[in-house]
């Protein structure tokens, strides 16, 4: 893909629901929920990312695709054909829309991991398989970029405002259990559509508001591990944090975002020894993960979806439920919007989780 | 009697019509530079002797004396510069080894003076420092790559889970600076004393060099990092026990490659009992620890550290700057360090030979940047702090070195100056007027050390709050949110191979 | 009541001390003018005893139970009352050195240049401190109530 911007940073809007009882949510209620936000986007980035919405091909790692000409999809058509099986591929059905002119070839595929190449990798995971793959395609491929790559999920995102984005990928179609939206205000040109949010890996998606000041820590930390960072967006960064610590260091929800936003070391000491000693050993071998600068972000999951602040709320960030659905959105109009009574709002402290789960 | 070529390096300018003839100067030269002279009834001045201390013209009560380079001019000539020529007569006089004191004054590159910061504007707001929370503090020690809980099942609690990795032992610093190695023997008690107190205060640490530790300064142990260097002065068990942590010191930046250097004239009565070595000898560290010839004997002393002290305290393990740092600190990590220090080539001493001082070690920006990247690609950053030395100048320098990669930064001469010294380069002969460098009883007593004290933790307060300005410019409320950040620094006026070697931007390039 | 006490641990011999005592009683309280261009020259109330590294300055105790006061023939040696001060009258000084004989300390001087009187260490009544503590540059001496 041409990789062409510097990095953008953003101030943006940013939605989730989710339906705890693992029912159908239809795309048009979070296309409402992110267009009423209309004013915290410039036009230069907008997208959805959902989970539930491949009921039939739910067991396949399902990959969502930019190619920038049909040369480099069968190059990497034919490198998947390598590492997988590939169960069914097509376009993405999208709608014309006046306003959105440049677009790459958009596809997915719906891949099995081939058994032979599957043993081949010893101790790796599918996941770390997927993962290697995604990396090797973004790295390497020319004109190739991993949009997605998760089970029965996807990402749908481009350059344009978030209403057109969603005209555009047919999201009133869809319906799923979980939904984040994103609309985006950088403050450079983009012209590449792999840079818009959520970004996925995985069964992962973010969506995030804001300009982390921690972001060469944060990188160079990453490296460390392995994950290669090609985006120059604190969305790809701040992923990769959740998938190192909640999926390879296996932590807790709770304690992946007490290392990412951690409290003051003032309000540490006034804790009773036990957790002091804690919060401390949290602080001292997770301090290259802690997220500084402005920040509000809506990670969405297999399982839930997670809305985290910076730790002094430098951006806005709201939470509110009703019955089994569960809301998360950069301002009260988005959940009002769709929601006129809920049974519960408020706005998450600085540093503390709102976290909605299937009860299954 | 042969003639001497030397003339004076400096010359004392008396105003006389200032000039009271009080006579505080004659008293207050170590070095015989001003007489009285009772027919003339006038204060007199033998420049020859003058070393440009400024401890007549500090003490002046009518700041009637100006030290000022004496104008003795050699034809031009670019290669055989004055201070070239005057070293050759110094040595055809002498016979021996140059001997000169504190860092490396020679024009290399300053890396520091190249490296320009960043700031946050409208996309990401800068922070105010006195209104909002600023975190410097520090944890230096062996890290685990990852932490293991388990969940507690207390509603009660704040946090539900229970912590199941044990920790090894850190230091913890309120503020990334620390006071560098600098023995008992090349510099005074009371000035032990003032780092110890300051240290305390300030809750870093400060290092006791290879002189030992004094017995009245045992109570200072929390805050007290003791050396084990190649003479092993003035180590026990108790000593090793006393301490926060160890240092093994393999070498310094001033003098990589040799051992340290105490003049038998400096060897006091104290001294020698601290030391314990006989009073009156040189003490002349050998240049390599005679049990450290490999890099596996350098891991049999640190876990011989380690179970001296029950695995209780970190062990640092200090080194010069060099060409292959990078793979040497490698090895110090896996052979069991839990801190790295390294020591440029600007780091001072009390007596070094001049041609190691200025031609040995490189500089310590590029040093840092090497090991911890180096650090870094194998995967075992987390396995050791990194603290650095040699040359650190002010608040800015601290900033730009931990962006570059360190956990914290180790001072001495900055501490010194702050208590007088004025880098005349003398500490050598024993004969500091300041009280600093030098075992003298009529010196000594010229360091109160309650007024260095408040000296020392005035100068680390001011970098401090300094440090907080310049982090919350950058929209950073966490000194660990720096650490590393190479994307925060970007070089002025370098090349591309010092970028690249320093993993930096150049300025005018955007992310 | 405060008096001025030495530290000799960091007591130099620098004897600025001695220099600033006298600008303060000088006349002009210049310093160059107060050595250079005043004769005669004041003097200083303190004196700075050395043998070797030791060395210490040293002024008048203000006694509570003062010798001097006691053996003064005219009573211009005496006690201020609101301060405590022990000072000598020069109007009523008669130059007869009783004082200085009884002083254990040594610390009156003859002061002969102009009239014949006896001085010492007044504790600078016109300073907030008095000047040899506050211009002492490793702070030797202290001024404090013990």
């Amino acid at each position: 893909m041409n990789r062409i911007e510097p990095h953008i940073p953003g101030g943006c809007s940013v939605a989730g629901i989710l339906n705890e009882k693992k029912g159908f949510i239809k795309g048009e209620q979070i296309i409402k929920m992110i267009t009423v936000m209309h004013e915290r986007s410039n036009g230069l980035g907008g997208g959805f990312a959902g989970w539930g919405i491949y009921p039939d091909n739910k067991d396949d790692w399902c990959f969502h695709l930019f190619f920038d000409n049909e040369k480099s999809r069968e190059f990497t058509e034919e490198y998947l054909k390598h590492d997988y099986e590939i169960m069914k591929k097509e376009e993405i059905p999208t709608r014309k829309v006046k306003v959105i002119d440049k677009r790459p070839l958009i596809w997915r595929y719906f891949l099995r991991i081939n058994r032979e190449k599957k043993n081949e990798f010893y101790e790796l995971t599918e996941e770390d398989i997927v993962m290697n793959s995604v990396m090797k395609i973004n790295e390497e491929f020319e004109g190739a970029f991993v949009v997605s790559s998760g089970k029965n999920m996807g990402v749908f995102k481009g350059v344009g405002y978030p209403e057109d984005i969603a005209e555009f990928y047919r999201i009133d179609d869809y319906q799923a259990y979980l939904w984040i939206a994103h609309g985006r205000f950088p403050t450079n040109t983009p012209g590449w559509w792999g840079g818009a949010h959520p970004f996925g890996l995985l069964n992962w998606a973010l969506v995030h508001n804001g300009e982390i000041s921690s972001y060469g820590t944060n990188k160079r930390y990453l490296e460390g591990f392995g994950y290669r960072l090609m985006l120059q967006t604190d969305s790809e960064a701040i992923l990769y944090l959740f998938d190192l610590l909640l999926r390879k260091h296996n932590l807790p929800f709770e304690i992946a975002c007490m290392a990412l936003a951690p409290l003051l070391w003032d309000e540490i000491e006034r804790m009773n020894e036990e957790e002091k000693q804690l919060l401390k050993a949290i602080r001292m071998v997770y301090g290259s993960a802690l997220i500084n600068g402005p920040s509000s972000l809506i990670l969405g999951y297999k399982n839930g979806m997670l809305g985290l602040n910076d730790r002094i709320k430098l951006r806005p960030l709201i939470a509110g439920r009703k019955d089994d659905l569960f809301y998360l959105s950069s301002e009260e109009c988005g959940i009002r919007e769709i929601c006129p009574e809920p049974d519960k709002i408020w706005a998450p402290k600085a540093g503390e989780p709102a976290i909605g789960e299937l009860k299954l | 009697m042969k003639l001497s070529f030397l003339y004076p390096e400096f010359q004392v300018i008396r105003d006389e019509s200032k000039c009271i003839q009080c006579e505080v100067c004659v008293r207050q030269c170590a070095f015989g530079v001003h007489t009285y002279d009772k027919d003339e009834k006038k204060v007199t001045s033998d420049n020859l002797k003058c070393v440009g201390c400024h401890r007549c013209a500090t003490l002046c009560p009518t700041q009637a004396l100006i030290i000022s380079r004496y104008p003795q001019d050699f034809r031009e000539n670019y290669n055989w510069r004055k201070d070239v020529i005057r070293d050759i007569f110094k040595q055809s006089e002498s016979g021996g080894v140059l001997l000169t004191s504190m860092g490396c004054d020679k024009e290399y590159p300053i890396y520091w003076d190249k490296l320009l910061l960043d700031a946050s504007q409208v996309t990401n707001p800068s922070i105010d420092p006195l209104r909002e929370p600023m975190e410097l503090r520090t944890y230096l020690g062996n890290k685990p790559e990852k932490l293991e809980f388990s969940v507690k099942n207390n509603s009660q609690a704040t946090v539900n889970y229970k912590l199941l990795t044990k920790l090894s032992p850190q230091l913890e610093l309120e503020t990334p600076i620390m006071f560098s190695a600098m023995s008992y023997g090349s510099i005074s008690y009371n000035v032990c004393l003032a780092l110890a107190q300051a240290a305390k205060i300030l809750g870093i640490y400060y290092n006791t060099g290879e002189g030992g530790l004094h017995k009245d300064l045992y109570k200072f142990g929390k805050n007290t990092i003791v050396q084990v260097a190649s003479g092993r002065f003035g180590v026990h068990s108790d000593y090793l026990n006393v301490a926060a942590a160890i240092e093994i010191k393999i070498g310094q930046g001033a003098k990589p490659g040799i051992g340290g250097h105490l003049p038998g004239e400096k060897v006091s009565k104290e001294i020698s009992e601290t030391r314990m070595i006989p009073e009156g000898t040189d003490a002349i560290s050998p240049a390599p620890h005679h049990d450290i010839y490999s890099i596996e004997d350098l891991s049999q002393l640190i876990f011989a550290l380690k179970e001296a002290t029950c695995y209780t305290k970190p062990i640092i393990v200090k080194i010069a700057a060099v060409h292959n740092s990078a793979s040497i600190a490698s090895g110090m990590v896996r052979a069991g360090a839990d801190i790295i220090a390294l020591d440029g080539v600007r780091g001072g001493t009390g007596a070094a030979p001049t041609r190691i001082r200025d031609n040995v070690g490189i500089p310590i920006e590029l040093a840092l940047a090497s090991v911890d990247e180096r650090l870094r690609k194998e995967g075992i950053r987390h396995r050791a702090s990194i603290v650095i030395a040699g040359g650190i100048r002010n608040s800015a320098d601290v900033v730009k070195a931990i962006a570059l990669g360190a956990d914290a930064v180790y001072i001495a001469t900055s501490a010194l100056i702050a208590c007088g010294c004025h880098l005349c380069q003398k500490c050598y002969t024993g004969k500091c007027n300041w009280g600093i460098a030098t075992q003298d009883p009529y010196l000594m007593k010229r360091i109160n050390p309650d007024i260095a004290t408040e000296r020392l933790v005035n100068l680390i307060h001011a970098w401090s709050l300094e440090i907080k300005e310049m982090l919350g410019g950058m929209g950073i409320n966490a000194i660990e949110s720096l650490r590393g950040n190479r994307l925060r620094l970007r070089g002025i006026g370098l090349t591309d191979t010092e970028l690249k070697l320093l993993g930096v931007k150049p300025a005018g390039e955007s992310l | 009541m405060k008096r001025i006490y030495i530290k000799e641990e960091y007591c130099m011999g620098c004897r600025l001390c001695e220099i600033h005592c006298l600008v303060a009683h000088s006349k002009s309280k210049k310093i160059i003018k107060a050595y250079k261009e005043e004769f005669p020259r004041a003097l200083p109330r303190l004196i700075v005893e050395q043998k070797g590294p030791f060395s210490f300055a040293l002024q008048c105790r203000h006694c509570e139970d003062a010798p001097c006061i006691k053996a003064c023939l005219t009573g211009a040696m005496h006690r201020e009352k609101k301060t405590g001060i022990v000072s000598c009258n020069q109007d009523k000084c008669i130059g007869c050195w009783m004082c200085i004989m009884v002083c254990p300390f040594g610390v009156i001087l003859r002061d002969i240049k102009e009239k014949k009187v006896a001085t010492k260490c007044d504790l600078c009544p016109d300073e907030d401190i008095p000047v040899c503590v506050a211009k002492c540059p490793n702070e030797a001496l202290v001024y404090e109530e013990k």
